[in-house]
């Protein structure tokens, strides 16, 4: 079974998203959770980064954490957002969790 | 207080609010600073500029939203609030995703004006140059 | 931490005597908080509490003094937005008394 990312730093400051997206494997999960989010902003550096993943990664953000920092408007197209239920879905269907910090 | 004495005050904010503590900390003390009327800027740049995004609500995920404070800085005469063009471009954002931060200018009616000034990066080298006392969050 | 008891049901405050609860505050609260203070509110006292508890919904926070004098004065008139109106109604400081009778922090900036 696949394993599933979890990123909580932004892009902008930290190199956790980078990292997270060299290591994750076709068929793996990444998930955006608290400054992780800021990943998911389209038309920034970090868009075609995060764009070229989402061909061989799903990528997830925490929809709590994105309304807390007000990006719902700029989260780029293929994301798709999960709440804390969801959060728990994904960690119980991925073999393991490999948080990024 | 005389003009003598008066120095130029900068916040500098360089990180993203709710991740960590240090958007809140600078904004509480920018208010409790206010009192002592001194000539108080504060820039936003970097992950700081998140700070002022419209529209955060933190009801999901249990924390105050401090973000409708930033709205009262013009109250307490902190109205010189500059915010990095570069660090919005990076984001993908511009001024529109920002709240409007406004003050009413007493030598000119009571006009309301905006405090938000956009500037590039060489601008705010000037603005850290040209500072006395500096804040770092 | 200490509790009050007002009309049978115990609420909790610090040890300044400020609401720990803000969201169990209602005029019967802060009208007893009042008379623990010897102080008998009236419409002029209401006016500025509500006007307090309006402040705070809409900017998360409580007012220092000199803003809350000048945004009286703007809302409510110049003969009300003024320190001597203001410490008249609140002797023990219009920001800091008045904010603990509508439910409130004490206000930031206040020592």
């Amino acid at each position: 079974m696949a394993i599933l990312h979890t990123v909580n730093k932004s892009p902008f400051d930290k190199n956790s998203l980078e990292r997270a997206i060299g290591c994750a494997k076709d068929g793996s999960a990444v998930l955006l959770i608290e400054d992780g989010v800021y990943g998911a902003l389209k038309g920034a550096s970090s868009s075609s980064m995060v764009e070229d993943a989402m061909k061989t990664v799903k990528v997830y953000a925490l929809s709590e954490d994105v309304s807390a920092r007000g990006v719902n408007e700029r989260v780029m197209d293929g994301i798709e957002l999960v709440d804390y239920a969801g959060f728990v879905k994904l960690a119980a269907d991925h073999s393991q969790v490999q948080s990024w910090l | 207080m005389s003009e003598g004495t008066t120095k130029q005050f900068l916040y500098v904010n360089r990180k993203a609010p709710h991740g960590t503590v240090y958007a809140l900390e600078s904004l509480e003390v920018v208010l409790i600073g206010a009192a002592f009327e001194q000539d108080v800027r504060l820039a936003f740049l970097d992950d700081g500029v998140f700070q002022l995004m419209k529209g955060q609500d933190t009801t999901g995920i249990g924390t105050k939203n401090f973000a409708p404070t930033y709205k009262a800085l013009g109250d307490y005469d902190v109205n010189k609030i500059y915010v990095e063009k570069e660090s919005l471009d990076e984001r993908g954002l511009t001024e529109d995703d920002l709240m409007p931060l406004t003050y009413e200018d007493e030598d000119d009616d009571w006009a309301e004006k905006s405090s938000i000034k956009i500037v590039s990066r060489a601008e705010m080298a000037d603005l850290i140059d040209s500072s006395d006392v500096m804040f770092n969050f | 931490m200490a509790n009050i008891d007002v009309n049978g049901t115990s609420v909790e405050v610090d040890e300044e005597g400020y609401l720990v609860d803000r969201s169990v505050w209602n005029e019967e609260i802060g009208s007893h908080m009042a008379t623990i203070d010897d102080c008998e509110l009236t419409d002029s006292h209401w006016e500025v509490i509500k006007f307090l508890r309006e402040y705070y919904d809409e900017y998360q926070i409580a007012p220092a003094v000199r803003v809350l004098t000048k945004a009286i004065g703007k809302k409510l008139g110049k003969d009300k937005g003024n320190s001597k109106y203001l410490y008249e109604l609140f002797p023990y400081g219009p920001a800091k008394q008045a904010c603990k009778y509508a439910g409130l922090p004490k206000p930031t900036g206040c020592v």
